[in-house]
């Protein structure tokens, strides 16, 4: 995303107020061509900044972007001076948006680069922790981590002596420990940090707890008080639990604690009648969740909210199509993961919704009424 | 001869150049210097600080106090008040703007001064607040400082013509035979080129003897008309020409020339002299490369021969080709704001004789150039000024 001047078209960065090439007000920010050259590099070895001097040398470079613009950029180490370069934002430690410089061409263990893991949560070599194995979504998810690269998957489980579907997908499997948690147990939290909080380098939250009804249709405030109780309370447990260490192991080297993933319906941004309550759960979760990035940050480990619509499995079979396959979902963690993100849309509803929410949120609480 | 629409600075002169010897670290405020600064102006001058009528100020940490609020805090009663924030091309900008206000007789004596303090954290201070554009683009890239961004513009102009470390070392390394003979300087042992190639690496291909070393410190000289200088019997430097330029070739994908390149025909114009002409020059050294690319930009060879030339040249004091006589910022210190004053006042007492140990022999007819502001990916400003002492 670059700013584009809309009375002559030219490209402008820094963000500014005018267009230097006609003084135009009207400058928006759009997707701008991302192809442009390395024109100089410099490999910074005894940076100012407390945070680069400690990764020190860090190497940053200059590029003219095809578009127009020179940008200051963080280089893939297969960058070379005068060789064309992929342009992309990525946020950093500290939740900032940056440009990273790769090479235009794929290089073998591209995704291994020093600078470019610094800026993303790769699962690649790291440890993971999916917080409910029971669910589709966590086993889909514990799979895709694995094809990812991810050195241990640890799967929770509540009561893991109980059977359950899928389970031979998680049991005695290289890579996967199967780990007792039940995330709305505040003991049960507790007792699994004690055990591995300091080598989840990752943590996926799968938490599901999905009931249909709004507030007439229901009586009392039983349904809800599990609604709450599963997600919301969950939430707090496990990150009371995980966070502390995870916020502490943000620099920890090779081996530091990168990201938090959350699953949130997408209508924790706009309430679905029919799912009433739940979109209030879910919207509850999306709150702490931004408590939550705020308090990782100083650690410099990222937040990641993955929004979805309904997902195809059992309470939501009354639901029709479009749906989201549970795979959709643990293939969105590994590429948000990859890619360092704060928030991803997954499947057709979750991107209409946030597309209608920016251009008219009233007309869209309008229509989920129907 | 002179060649120039421009109204001539005829009868415009410098007076009373004034350094305030420079510390490492101070405790003092920015306030405190310029004040020793003005204190001093008006000792040499000979004047009382109510004869001071227009005061132009360069500081970066001065902190919320503005030009206004130093005349209070100095209890100076003036009709012509500027302050000029453009880093190392302040001295010149604040010289061009005094000469027509003396010119024009809305002021009749300006004090010119730049100063800043360095407290142990004020380089980070600076640094965050010195201008959004670097705030966006290049805060956050590890970079705050200028060593990256100048060795990104050293890497490709030494790319670009071929030029070695050692082409560069040269002018660091002569610089520090000049510092030794200012006893103000802050470096005080000599460097070698051995010494200057095998210095710690800072952001490649930049090392440590290129990068000038943050101080405190003030620098001022007087600017007035000649029969006021006369009136005081103050010897002084009469002004003949200057250029200044901002955001020049901002087509240019990274900086190979600055602003002096698209005037520099006028600079000597003006003035009525050509380059071989000049006794001393005082260039903006921050990093010696832009002291190469000066080489070039103000006339003394052609683009791409500034290695060439410092190989052919003696930049010492007693050299061929005397430049930055007191050692420069490389080798005496930047303080901040007062750097874009260093070469101009060290000029001014050139073409005055009043160098000291640092005088070139006969000099009557002086170069100072400054370069300011770099911003993300370029330096901004340039300038540069010629005058001439008495006897020319
Ligand atoms: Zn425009």
């Amino acid at each position: 995303m670059l700013q584009r001047c809309e009375a002559c078209g030219a490209f402008a960065y820094p963000a500014r107020e005018a267009c230097p090439a006609c003084l135009s007000a009207g400058l928006a920010f759009v997707d701008a061509p991302r192809r442009g050259a390395l024109l100089a590099e410099t490999t910074a070895r005894v940076p100012s900044d407390v945070y680069f001097r400690e990764r020190a040398p860090w190497r940053i470079g200059l590029v003219k972007m095809d578009c127009g613009p020179t940008m200051v950029a963080h280089l893939h180490a297969d960058c070379v001076e005068g060789a064309p370069v992929l342009m992309s934002f990525q946020l950093d430690k500290s939740g900032q948006a940056v440009a990273f410089a790769r090479p235009e061409g794929e290089t073998p263990n591209m995704a291994d680069d020093r600078q470019w893991r610094e800026m993303t949560a790769d699962p690649k070599f790291r440890r993971v922790l999916v917080t409910n194995g029971r669910s589709v979504i966590g086993q889909e998810a514990v799979a895709a981590l694995k094809a990812a690269g991810a050195k241990t998957v640890f799967v929770g489980v509540a009561e893991p002596w109980r059977p359950f579907g899928g389970e031979q997908l998680l049991r005695g499997q290289q890579g996967i420990e199967v780990v007792t948690l039940d995330a709305s147990d505040e003991k049960s939290a507790t007792d699994l940090a004690a055990d591995i909080g300091g080598k989840v380098d990752i943590l996926v939250n799968t938490t599901e707890y999905v009931r249909p009804g709004g507030l007439l249709d229901r009586r009392g405030t039983s349904t809800a008080r599990d609604e709450i109780d599963q997600a919301y309370l969950g939430f707090i447990n496990l990150a009371q639990a995980f966070g502390p260490a995870m916020r502490m192991r943000g620099a920890d080297g090779t081996n530091s604690s990168a990201a938090w993933v959350n699953i949130l319906s997408v209508y924790a941004l706009a309430n679905w009648p029919a799912f009433g309550a739940y979109s209030a759960s879910q919207a509850a979760c999306l709150s702490l969740s931004h408590c939550l990035r705020a308090e990782l940050r100083p650690g410099g480990v990222k937040v990641m909210n993955l929004f979805t619509g309904p997902v195809d499995t059992e309470w939501f079979q009354t639901v029709p199509p479009p749906k989201v396959a549970p795979r959709a979902v643990a293939q969105a963690i590994v590429s948000g993961l990859r890619g360092g993100l704060e928030e991803m849309y997954v499947g057709d509803v979750a991107e209409e919704i946030r597309q209608r929410l920016a251009a008219n949120p009233k007309a869209l609480e309008r229509e989920l009424d129907k | 001869m002179r060649n120039s629409l421009r109204t001539p600075y005829d009868g415009i002169v410098m007076a009373a150049p004034v350094t305030i010897p420079y510390a490492r670290y101070s405790i003092e405020s920015a306030q405190w210097w310029i004040g020793r600064a003005l204190s001093a102006l008006v000792a040499r001058a000979g004047i009382k600080a109510s004869d001071i009528d227009g005061l132009c100020v360069s500081s970066f940490t001065m902190g919320t106090d503005s030009g206004i609020g130093l005349t209070q805090h100095l209890g100076l009663c003036v009709r012509w008040l500027d302050t000029i924030p453009l880093g190392g091309a302040s001295a010149i900008a604040a010289l061009r703007k005094a000469a027509r206000a003396v010119q024009a007789h809305d002021a009749d004596i300006v004090a010119c001064v730049a100063g800043d303090t360095n407290h142990v954290d004020s380089f980070r201070l600076t640094l965050e607040n010195f201008s959004r554009f670097n705030q966006d683009a290049v805060y956050p890239y590890g970079a705050g400082g200028a060593n990256a961004s100048f060795a990104l513009i050293a890497r490709n102009y030494m790319r670009t013509y071929g030029v070695t470390r050692e082409d560069v070392g040269r002018i660091a390394v002569t610089q520090r035979a000049n510092a030794l003979r200012n006893p103000h300087a802050l470096m005080k042992t000599p460097l070698t080129i051995e010494q200057y190639l095998a210095a710690r690496p800072i952001s490649d291909p930049i090392h440590l003897f290129d990068c000038v070393m943050p101080c405190a410190g003030a620098e001022a000289f007087l600017v007035m008309r000649d029969d006021t200088a006369a009136s005081l019997g103050l010897p002084a430097a009469r002004l003949l020409s200057t250029i200044e330029r901002h955001n020049a070739f901002a087509d240019d994908p990274m900086q190979l020339r600055g602003g002096w390149a698209m005037d520099v025909g006028e600079l000597y114009a003006m003035a009525g002299v050509k380059p071989d002409d000049l006794d001393t020059v005082q260039t903006y050294d921050d990093y010696p490369v832009i002291t190469m690319m000066q080489f070039e930009d103000l006339g003394f060879c052609n683009k791409g021969e500034g290695a060439a030339f410092v190989r052919q040249h003696d930049l010492t004091i007693d050299g061929d080709f005397p430049h930055n006589t007191s050692g420069g910022q490389l080798s005496v210190g930047q303080a901040g704001a007062a750097g874009a004053y260093l070469g101009l006042v060290e000029g001014l007492r050139q073409v005055l004789g009043e160098a000291g140990p640092t005088q070139v022999k006969g000099a009557k007819l002086g170069l100072a150039s400054g370069f300011g502001m770099i911003n993300y990916d370029r330096g901004l400003a340039s300038g540069a000024v010629i005058f001439a002492g008495p006897g020319r």
